[in-house]
C-alpha cells in the first residue's frame, strides 16, 4: 500500500536566560550539582516561584517571529506528577492559556520548494531536574541545577510529511531561536530537543492514523533516522494487518531503532489546573509591538537581503545566513575585504573545512572576521594571490600573527614588478626548449590548455609570489613571440 | 504581667519597670509549668529567645526601638524558621530545621520581637479543632475538655493562657477567627495578598492568608503592622501600600454602616451566641452605627465549594513531600513507588490524607469541569456578593461560628458537623477580604467571637471598628482561671 507520513514535532528550546524562570538562580550549564538552585527550584517548603520577566520576552519575540499570535492573558498551570527529579511533584506550565497561540513557518527545502507548518502553539514552562543513576551504589541521585529552567515548548501541526521536513522544519526553528538570541541552540547539551509524533495513513484518506511519540530526539541526524526507523516499524506492522499501540517511544542511536518506552494506559493524569502562586500575565499591547518593532533580522529575511544587496546566488544567501553567528561573520569579512563575493566563497569554502576539521563553530574561530576581510583584502589589492592566501589562512589559524605580519614575516609578498616576472618567465622558456616548440607547433584552441604548465612553472620558480594577473599577459607575449 | 497590651509592656520596657529578659524569662516560665496541661506549643526556643531579648534590651537602652522591641511573641509552626524546628504538626516535618526564615517572622524579627517559640496546629492547617496535630490535640484555656478551635489553635489557646503576648496565625477557611472567638482572643485574617506568604508551608495557596492574633484590636495592630506589605518573593502579594494601623484606631464610629446578612442568623445557629452577636450590634448603635440587614445569598455555597478548591490546591501543594530531599522518608523503601507510598502513608495524618484523595480526586480527568471550574464559578459568585454589598455598608457582622467550643473528640467521628463549623468565615478566605474575630461575650462560661468583615484592603476599618468596641466593653481583657491562678 501507498503510505504517507504524518508528523508533528515539539520543540523544547532552553530559553537563554541568565537566572531560571522561577528563581534568581544562574542558569550556567556544567556546575557542581545542585549548586545552581534556591530554595525555589529545591521545592522547599514555603517557597514560591517569581516570575523571570526577560523570559516572557523572549517567548513573545519568538511569536512574532513565527507569525503567531501573542496570548495577551496567557496563564501557569500546574501539571501534576510524581519524579524524584521534579521537586515540587508539579511542573510549572502552561496549558489552556499559552503565552503563543497559533502561527505558521514557510520551510524551504533542498529541492527549492516550499512547505507551510502550521505552529500550534507555544508555551513557557520549568525544566525538571536530572536523575542520576550510575555511581550511587543502587540508589539515584538527584542534580536539580536544571530545574526551573525556562524552556519553550514550540508543537507543530502536524503537518510535515517526510523526515526530510521535519529536519528542514527544525533548523529553520533552530535557526530562529539563534537569531533571536533566546536559545543558544546547542542540541548536545539539551538546550533544544525535539519529540517527534509519527503516524500513518493510507494515501489519500483523511483521518490520521494511530500516532507514537519519540521522546527527546536531541540531533538534527537523529531525527531524521528515528523518523526513517520508526516508520519503518509502523509500515511492517501495519503491512502485515497489525495495529500500531498509542505509546511513548525511545530513539536509540546506537541501534538505530525506537523501542516502547510506557503506552497510553500507563500513562499519567496530570491534574492540570491553574497555578495559585502565579498571576495571570496580562500583556499590554504597546509592550507587545515594541517587541515586534525591536525583532532583529530574520533568517529569511537576510538570506533575501544577501542576495539582492550582494548579488549571491540563492543558495550562497541560503547557507550564509543560516546562523546568525556566519551571516555576521560573512558580512564583517565582505565589508573589511571590499569583495562580497570573494568574502563569501572564503566563509563557505576555507572557513567552513577548517570549523569542520575541527568541529567547533564560527563564533569560536580563532579567525576573527576583521582578520579574514583583512586577509582577503591583501588578494585584492594584489599583495597575494590566493594559492598563497590558504597558506598564511592556515598561519592565520594556528595563532601565528595578522595577515599582514605573516605575509611580511615569509616574505609572502606578490612580485609585481613586470621586469622581474618577464626574466622568471625567460627564464622558464629557455629551461624548457621543448615544451615551447610543441606549444608553438599547437592550434590555438590547444595552446590554451597547454599555457597552464608553463604557468605552474612561473610559479613554482616565484614561489608562488608572481602575480597571476600580470604572469599571463606576457606569457602569451613570449610564448607567441 | 500577663494580660497587658503591647502598649504598656513597650513603655514599661523603655521606662526600664523590667527589662525584655526579665519579661522573657518569666513568660519562658509560665510556659513550662503551663503548656504542658495546653500542649499550645510544639517547639519553645528557649535559647534563641533569651538572646534575642538581651538584644532587644541593648536596642532598648541604645534607644533604637519599634513597639515590638522585646515584646514575647510566638510563631504557627507552619512559618519557616531559619534553623528552628517547622513542622506543620506534621509527622511528615517532625524533623525538619528550615533554611532560611519565612518573610512574617523575620519582619517580626525585625521589628525586636522576641520569639517563643512554635505553636500547635492543625496538620497542614487543615482541621477546625487542633485535634489533627502529630503532636497531640490542644486544650482549651477555658475549658480543658474542650478544643481551642484550628487551625491556628495553638497561637489562640498560648495568648489566651497568658503564654505569649501576640502570636502570628494563618486563616484559609477560618483558621484564625474561629480558634479566637473559641479562646476568646481577638484574630484579624487580613486581605489575600496583603501578608506575604513567602515561607509559610501552603495548604491552599489562593485562600492562605496570615494574620495577627492578640488579646485587643490594638494589639493585633501593632502585630500586623509588622509584617503587613508588599513582597517581591510572593507573586500574589499586593503592591497597594499599607495603612498605618494605629493611626486611624481611635476615629469615633458615628455613621459606621453595619450590614447584617440574614444567612447569617439562620438554622443552625446557637441561640446563646446569636444573642451575644446582637448585643454587641447594640452596643456598636450605642456608639453612633446604623445597621442594615442584607443579603450574602450564596453563603450556602461556600462550604462546597471551598471544599473542592482548597483540597485540589493542597493536593498538589503537599506533593512536594515525598521522602526525598527532606522530612520523613519510610525505612527500607524496596523502590520508588514503595518509598513514595510508604512515606506518604505514614508522614501524613489521616484528614490530610483524606483531603489529598478528595483534591486529586476533583482535578481528575473527567471530573475538573464539574467539581473545581464549578466551585471557582461559585467562588466568583460569593466575592460579587460582597463587593454589592459593600457598595452600602463600611463592614458586615456576623457570629464566627455557630458554637461555642466543643467538647474534645465531639466531632472527630463526624467530618460533616466539623465542616459545617466553618460556615461563617469559609466565604471571607473564598471572597479574599479581611476580617476580625473579637471577644463579644460568654455563653455557660465559654468564650464568643463577633465577627467584623470588612472592603479590600481596609483592614485599619476593621481595627478601628474592634478598637472602638474594645473601649467600651471589656469581654476582651477577662482572661480564664488558669491564667489567674498561674
Amino acid at each position: 500500500m501507498n503510505w504517507e507520513v504524518v508528523i508533528g514535532l515539539e520543540i523544547h528550546a532552553q530559553l537563554a536566560t541568565k537566572s531560571k524562570l522561577f528563581s534568581g538562580a544562574a542558569t550556567s550549564f556544567g556546575a557542581e550539582p545542585n549548586t545552581n538552585t534556591t530554595l525555589v527550584d529545591l521545592g522547599m517548603p514555603g517557597a514560591l516561584p517569581v516570575f523571570n520577566k526577560e523570559a516572557l520576552r523572549m517567548a513573545v519575540m519568538f511569536g512574532h517571529a513565527v507569525n503567531a499570535e501573542i496570548g495577551m492573558t496567557s496563564v501557569f498551570a500546574r501539571k501534576n506528577y510524581f519524579y524524584p527529579d521534579l521537586p515540587k511533584g508539579y511542573q510549572t506550565s502552561q496549558m489552556d492559556h499559552p503565552i503563543v497561540g497559533s502561527g505558521h513557518l514557510d520551510v524551504a527545502l533542498e529541492d527549492g520548494t516550499v512547505t507551510r507548518v502550521g505552529i500550534t502553539r507555544a508555551h513557557l514552562e520549568e525544566d525538571a531536574g536530572k536523575s542520576l543513576h550510575e555511581d550511587f551504589q543502587g540508589m539515584t541521585g538527584i542534580d536539580l541545577n536544571r530545574s526551573s529552567t525556562p524552556l519553550l515548548e514550540i508543537v507543530s501541526e502536524p503537518d510535515i510529511r517526510s523526515a526530510k521536513e521535519a529536519v528542514a522544519y527544525v533548523k529553520m526553528i533552530h535557526s530562529i531561536v539563534t537569531y533571536l538570541g533566546i536559545c543558544d541552540g546547542n542540541m548536545a547539551e539539551g538546550s533544544m530537543r525535539c519529540d517527534v509524533n509519527l503516524s500513518l495513513r493510507p494515501k489519500g484518506q483523511q483521518e490520521y492514523g494511530t500516532r507514537t511519540e519519540i521522546k527527546n530526539v536531541n540531533s538534527f541526524r537523529f531525527i531524521e533516522k528515528a523518523i526513517y526507523s520508526e516508520i519503518e516499524r509502523q509500515m511492517d506492522i501495519l503491512e502485515d494487518g497489525g495495529k500500531i499501540v498509542q505509546e511513548t517511544r525511545l530513539y536509540d542511536p546506537d541501534k538505530d531503532e525506537t523501542r516502547s518506552m510506557r503506552s497510553k494506559e500507563d500513562a499519567n493524569d496530570y491534574r492540570y489546573f491553574p497555578c495559585p502562586d502565579l498571576l495571570p500575565i496580562i500583556l499590554e499591547q504597546s509592550y507587545v509591538d515594541d517587541i515586534k518593532a525591536s525583532l532583529p533580522e530574520l533568517p529569511t529575511q537576510k538570506a533575501k537581503r544577501f542576495e539582492e544587496e550582494y548579488s549571491l546566488s540563492e543558495y550562497d544567501s541560503g547557507v550564509l545566513s543560516s546562523s546568525r553567528a556566519m551571516a555576521d561573520y560573512f558580512e564583517i569579512a565582505a565589508k573589511v575585504s571590499k569583495n562580497t563575493k570573494l568574502a563569501a566563497n572564503w566563509v563557505m569554502g576555507e572557513v567552513s573545512k577548517f570549523l569542520n576539521q575541527e568541529n567547533i563553530e564560527i563564533n569560536q574561530s580563532p579567525v576573527s572576521a576583521d582578520a579574514l576581510g583583512l586577509l582577503l583584502s591583501r588578494i585584492e589589492d594584489n599583495t597575494i594571490n590566493g594559492k598563497t592566501a590558504k597558506d598564511v589562512f592556515q598561519c592565520m589559524w594556528l595563532g601565528e600573527g595578522s595577515a599582514d605580519e605573516i605575509i611580511d614575516k615569509k616574505g609572502l609578498k606578490q612580485v609585481t614588478d613586470t621586469g622581474a616576472i618577464e626574466a622568471m618567465i625567460q627564464g622558464v622558456i629557455d629551461a624548457n626548449p621543448a615544451q615551447v616548440e610543441q606549444f608553438r607547433a599547437s592550434e590555438p584552441d590547444k595552446r590554451k590548455k597547454m599555457i597552464g604548465f608553463f604557468m605552474g612553472q612561473v610559479m613554482k620558480a616565484s614561489q608562488g609570489k608572481a602575480n597571476p594577473g600580470l604572469v599571463t599577459p606576457i606569457l602569451n607575449k613570449l610564448l607567441n613571440g | 504581667m500577663f494580660d497587658q497590651s503591647i502598649r504598656s509592656l513597650a513603655q514599661k520596657l523603655r521606662q526600664k519597670e523590667f527589662s525584655s529578659v526579665e519579661l522573657t524569662q518569666e513568660y519562658l516560665n509560665r510556659i513550662s509549668s503551663i503548656d504542658p496541661t495546653l500542649n499550645s506549643f510544639i517547639t519553645v526556643t528557649d535559647e534563641l529567645a533569651l538572646k534575642q531579648a538581651h538584644a532587644a534590651d541593648e536596642a532598648i537602652a541604645g534607644g533604637n526601638t519599634s513597639p515590638l522591641t522585646g515584646i514575647p511573641v510566638a510563631h504557627k509552626d507552619l512559618f519557616c524558621t531559619e534553623g528552628v524546628l517547622t513542622t506543620c504538626a506534621s509527622k511528615m516535618l517532625h524533623n525538619f530545621i528550615p533554611p532560611y526564615e519565612s518573610t512574617v517572622t523575620g519582619r517580626v524579627k525585625m521589628a525586636g520581637a522576641v520569639t517563643l517559640g512554635k505553636t500547635n496546629m492543625d496538620e497542614f492547617a487543615m482541621g477546625s479543632s487542633n485535634e489533627n496535630s502529630h503532636f497531640g490535640a490542644v486544650k482549651n484555656p477555658w475549658n480543658l475538655d474542650t478544643v481551642p478551635g484550628g487551625s491556628s489553635g495553638g497561637s489562640a489557646a498560648a495568648i489566651a493562657a497568658g503564654l505569649c503576648v501576640a502570636a502570628t496565625g494563618t486563616d484559609t477557611g477560618g483558621s484564625i477567627r474561629q480558634p479566637a472567638s473559641f479562646c476568646g482572643i481577638t484574630g484579624l485574617k487580613p486581605t489575600y495578598g496583603r501578608v506575604s506568604r513567602f515561607g509559610m508551608i501552603a495548604y491552599a495557596s489562593s485562600l492562605d492568608q496570615a494574620g495577627p492574633m492578640a488579646r485587643s484590636a490594638e494589639d493585633c495592630a501593632y502585630l500586623l503592622q509588622s509584617f503587613a506589605g508588599f513582597d517581591s518573593s510572593d507573586s500574589t502579594s499586593a503592591e497597594t501600600s499599607t495603612q498605618d494601623y494605629l493611626e486611624s484606631i481611635e476615629a469615633p464610629l458615628t455613621g459606621l454602616r453595619i450590614g447584617l446578612p440574614k444567612e447569617y442568623f439562620g438554622e443552625g445557629l446557637d441561640s446563646n451566641v446569636a444573642q451575644i452577636v446582637m448585643n454587641a450590634i447594640k452596643e456598636f448603635e450605642k456608639l453612633g452605627a446604623t445597621v442594615k440587614e442584607i443579603s450574602l445569598p450564596n453563603l450556602n455555597l461556600s462550604i462546597p465549594s471551598y471544599y473542592v478548591i482548597a483540597p485540589s490546591e493542597a493536593s498538589s501543594n503537599l506533593s512536594r513531600f515525598d521522602g526525598v530531599r527532606y522530612g520523613h522518608r519510610c525505612s527500607d523503601p524496596q523502590d520508588l513507588l514503595d518509598m513514595y507510598m510508604r512515606t506518604r502513608a505514614e508522614g501524613f495524618g489521616k484528614e490530610v490524607q483524606k483531603r489529598i484523595m478528595v483534591g486529586t480526586y476533583a482535578l481528575s480527568e473527567g471530573y475538573y469541569d464539574a467539581y473545581y471550574v464549578k466551585a471557582q464559578r461559585i467562588r466568583r459568585l460569593i466575592k460579587e456578593d460582597f463587593v454589592r454589598a459593600y457598595q452600602d455598608v463600611d463592614v458586615i457582622m456576623g457570629p464566627v461560628a455557630p458554637t461555642t467550643a466543643f467538647g474534645l473528640g465531639e466531632k472527630t467521628s463526624d467530618p460533616v458537623a466539623m465542616y459545617l463549623e466553618d460556615i461563617y468565615t469559609l466565604s471571607v478566605n473564598l471572597a479574599g477580604i479581611p476580617a476580625m474575630s473579637v471577644p463579644a461575650g460568654f455563653s455557660n462560661g465559654m468564650p464568643v467571637g463577633l465577627q467584623i468583615m470588612g472592603n479590600y484592603f481596609d483592614e485599619a476599618k476593621l481595627l478601628n471598628v474592634a478598637h472602638k468596641y474594645q473601649q467600651a466593653t471589656d469581654w476582651h481583657t477577662q482572661t480564664p482561671s488558669l491564667v489567674k491562678g498561674a
